[in-house]
């Protein structure tokens, strides 16, 4: 237990996520806050939010814009603010500009493609003409047992 | 020793894959039935050996051999026998040598219940099989042997994440793995049936099971850790669009839609080339899968594996297989004949919707998962791809899905009616839409996502109960219900999954929308309301567990005076892998959960406290249980079991002739 205890000083607790003393008075500016918090990357973690993200540097982030809204930032100001600093690697929603619109436009251009390919597909059996269902030894099998 | 004898048997066992994966596929191209046959023992014995090899890892991590390098870097002599198990498969060798055991598994499942199958056609299968296993066995022996000694071996371990000692977690990785490498026996019926050349309703009937298995077990995997995310990382969401989890939805994606692609194969005779190709990327992404957590190329919350030597290995073993069954199908794909006719509007037509949305809405999950490497190598720019953006490109595949489902499924074969469907399904639209609308009215917000999604929701779940009845006849209630009895177990199965789906669909948006939260400094003693409860933090005090030490609160959730529950969240730090966890303690209710987080001591003496009330948080998972019983219940079909039947007895008779 001793052994345990003299770890557990080197041992760091961790901050976790939006603290209580971090919340504005104001609910307004503080559900604008956590709408933009989550939408933020922390920068050392790995695929975590700054809302949900236990590390000092997000509660730094999170103070931060904080900051910004109280001044009177718009949430695009207080966004570019922060993308200015860390770069676009903290947005987790990827800009819809330059090379990402091919990020974007995948998936409905994917869809049109599909969606013709299979058209065509199905139309091509709705008209196409039935086969016989036997080959030409089945069939002369058949006549032979319907014959007998 | 112990450990040597495993060695040496996983040595013995690749030996014996070389055989299996040449042999029966020179005697099946030959028609050597002596050659053929040598697939059989071989993939049973290689079942055996890898088995021996498994349970020569479990034995060290059991006692503890600290001389084993995998044991000392996993485990800790303090930790429960649960963890000291489930250690075997929560790091990378041991994790890649249950891939490799789950595979030979399938393989030896493919002789136990291929008895029916034509002899050439198992053979290819056991060969090709056993050529993914001949991959894995080379990278396990040569970049991540998990029997490797310590020359020094240690006083003891240190010890396993403690993130992953716990027992959702316990057994999240075997039932990924049964359906990431239950694809492969798709990829290998798919795989052998270009080699043969021949795709008809049989091989349909053939692959289905395999595929069903896989995906039953892709559900279950997936479910189980999205349930632990919810209770174990401390602020209750279940689903991050994490690379490591799209690892995964991507196969179950693409499985459900072979599932039902494989149906059109097995009635109609067409789709059959795209069957081919989805199994080949079903097992595809399954391989991608692997090579993301293994590799760590795109770090995220999962990845305790980072090794560029390794992920280059599983690199080229994807390209080797993805790229060779591609170009086979390429030059093959063009003999598929689709011969069955079917008009423009039926569940054929239906199924080929299914089949659309499942694959973009996976390429969609694909394409946001690599975008940020793909940004990196190509222009070098540091970007994330996170769930705003998956949000909003998934979910509209999902609603258009959940709308259709329902109409595609009271569709007749062959040729149907949209115009009856519409006509049948009216009152249940009408309710659905009600209900939805009682919702909106009900809920403070006035947000949409909750109504619509309690209005898809009802949709899907109501579509599938009508599709029961409606097939039951005109008769009496009790006549009714009597056929419904002896309906098809396939029919079950499908009105099961689908009924699932709708209470995930329901339950996602429900609780999405209507959570609540709260985040505030406690004082002992002093009472807090979050919704309909009163919270007292009664006290917070340290309990010594095993290998953990624990700051435990004590709270007591009351409702109008009477005690709800008394909850104790913790917070634990881990010494030997000197790592804190928090630990929520949650109220599971049918219709609500109540969730509470203890966070650090504050200043002014009380403690950082979170609540959230989670409505319909369990539904999610019951959702998933009733998929996953579907698609169980659909295995026990007797179709399957009595075309087996038919199968085996006709070609018994070709030789009598």
């Amino acid at each position: 237990m001793k052994r345990f205890l003299i770890l557990l000083a080197f041992v760091a607790t961790p901050l976790y996520a939006v603290q209580p003393d971090e919340i504005l008075s104001d609910p307004a500016l503080e559900a604008r806050a956590r709408e933009i918090s989550q939408g933020l990357r922390c920068p050392v973690c790995q695929n975590e939010n700054i809302d949900d993200s236990n590390a000092p540097i997000s509660r730094e982030l999170r103070i931060l814009l904080r900051e910004r809204l109280v001044e009177g930032d718009s949430d695009q100001e207080v966004v570019d603010f922060i993308v200015a600093r860390y770069g676009e690697y903290v947005l987790l929603e990827p800009v819809k500009s330059g090379a990402n619109l091919i990020l974007w436009w995948a998936a409905p251009l994917m869809l049109v493609l599909a969606g013709g390919i299979g058209f065509v597909t199905v139309r091509n059996r709705a008209t196409a003409k039935p086969e016989d269902d036997l080959s030409e030894d089945e069939q002369k099998r058949l006549r032979e047992i319907l014959d007998a | 020793m112990i450990a040597e004898l495993g060695h040496f048997s996983l040595i013995l066992a690749f030996g014996i894959a070389l055989v299996q994966m040449i042999v029966p596929m020179i005697g099946a191209h030959k028609g050597w039935r002596n050659w053929m046959a040598v697939g059989d023992p071989a993939a049973v014995s290689q079942l055996l050996l890898v088995g021996v090899a498994f349970a020569a890892l479990t034995y060290s991590f059991v006692v503890s051999d600290f001389s084993l390098r995998l044991v000392v870097l996993n485990s800790h002599s303090a930790k429960p026998m649960l963890y000291k198990i489930s250690g075997v498969w929560g790091n990378h060798e041991g994790s890649m040598l249950l891939w490799l055991l789950i595979l030979t598994l399938f393989g030896a499942c493919a002789v136990f219940f291929g008895g029916n199958l034509p002899a050439t056609l198992k053979a290819r299968v056991l060969a090709v099989q056993s050529t993914v296993s001949v991959a894995f066995y080379l990278f396990i022996l040569l970049t991540s042997n998990p029997f490797i000694r310590l020359e020094v071996p240690p006083f003891d371990g240190q010890d396993l994440n403690p993130l992953l000692q716990d027992p959702g977690l316990a057994f999240h990785p075997p039932f990924l793995y049964l359906g990431y490498v239950g694809l492969s026996m798709a990829f290998s019926f798919a795989v052998a049936a270009l080699i043969e050349g021949r795709v008809d309703a049989a091989w349909a009937r053939w692959v289905r099971p395999w595929t069903l298995a896989a995906w039953v077990f892709l559900t279950i995997g997936i479910a189980l850790g999205s349930w632990w995310a919810y209770y174990e990382l401390g602020w209750g969401g279940f689903w991050f669009w994490d690379p490591v989890e799209n690892a995964s939805f991507m196969p179950w994606l693409l499985a459900a839609a072979l599932l039902h692609s494989a149906i059109v194969v097995e009635k109609r005779e067409a789709l059959k080339s795209w069957t081919i190709l989805l199994a080949i990327l079903a097992f595809g992404f399954s391989l991608l899968g692997t090579f993301i957590v293994r590799s760590g190329v795109i770090t995220s919350v999962h990845a305790f594996a980072n090794d560029p030597e390794r992920g280059v290995f599983i690199l080229a073993i994807l390209f080797v297989f993805v790229g060779g069954a591609l170009t086979l199908y390429a030059l093959r794909a063009g003999a598929m004949e689709a011969k069955g006719v079917f008009s423009l509007v039926s569940r054929e037509s239906a199924l080929v919707v299914n089949n659309i949305l499942l694959a973009v809405s996976a390429f969609v999950v694909f394409i946001g998962t690599i975008w940020p490497l793909v940004a990196e190598m190509t222009m070098g720019r540091a970007l994330s791809v996170g769930a705003p953006f998956f949000n909003a490109a998934f979910t509209p595949f999902m609603v258009v899905l959940a709308l259709v489902l329902p109409l595609g499924a009271v569709l007749a074969w062959k040729r149907g009616s949209m115009g009856r469907a519409l006509r049948e399904m009216t009152p249940i639209a009408i309710l659905s839409v009600a209900l939805g609308a009682l919702g909106f009215a009900l809920q403070t917000g006035k947000s949409a996502l909750g109504p619509v999604g309690v209005m898809l929701g009802l949709w899907v779940v109501l579509g599938a109960l009508y599709d029961l009845w409606a097939r039951s006849g005109r008769q009496g209630i009790a006549a009714r219900l009597a056929r419904m009895t002896r309906m098809p177990r396939a029919d079950w199965g499908k009105a099961t999954a689908h009924i699932g789906l709708g209470v995930t669909i329901f339950a996602i948006a429900g609780l999405t929308a209507w959570e609540q939260e709260d985040i505030r400094t406690a004082q002992v003693g002093v009472p807090f309301t979050v919704g309909a409860y009163d919270i007292t933090l009664d006290g917070v005090e340290r309990v010594q567990g095993p290998n953990y030490i624990s700051t435990m609160a004590t709270m007591t959730v009351r409702s109008e005076g009477d005690v709800v529950a008394v909850l104790t969240p913790e917070k634990r730090v881990y010494p030997v892998a000197s790592m804190p966890t928090t630990e929520a303690s949650i109220r599971n209710g049918f219709l609500s959960d109540i969730y509470l987080v203890i966070g650090d001591p504050q200043s002014d003496g009380g403690y950082a406290v979170r609540t959230y009330i989670k409505p319909f948080a369990n539904w999610i998972w019951g959702g998933c249980i009733l998929m996953a019983l579907g698609g169980f219940i659909s295995l026990t079909d007797r179709r399957l079991r009595v075309a087996a039947g038919a199968a085996k007895s006709k070609a018994r008779a070709v030789p009598a002739e």
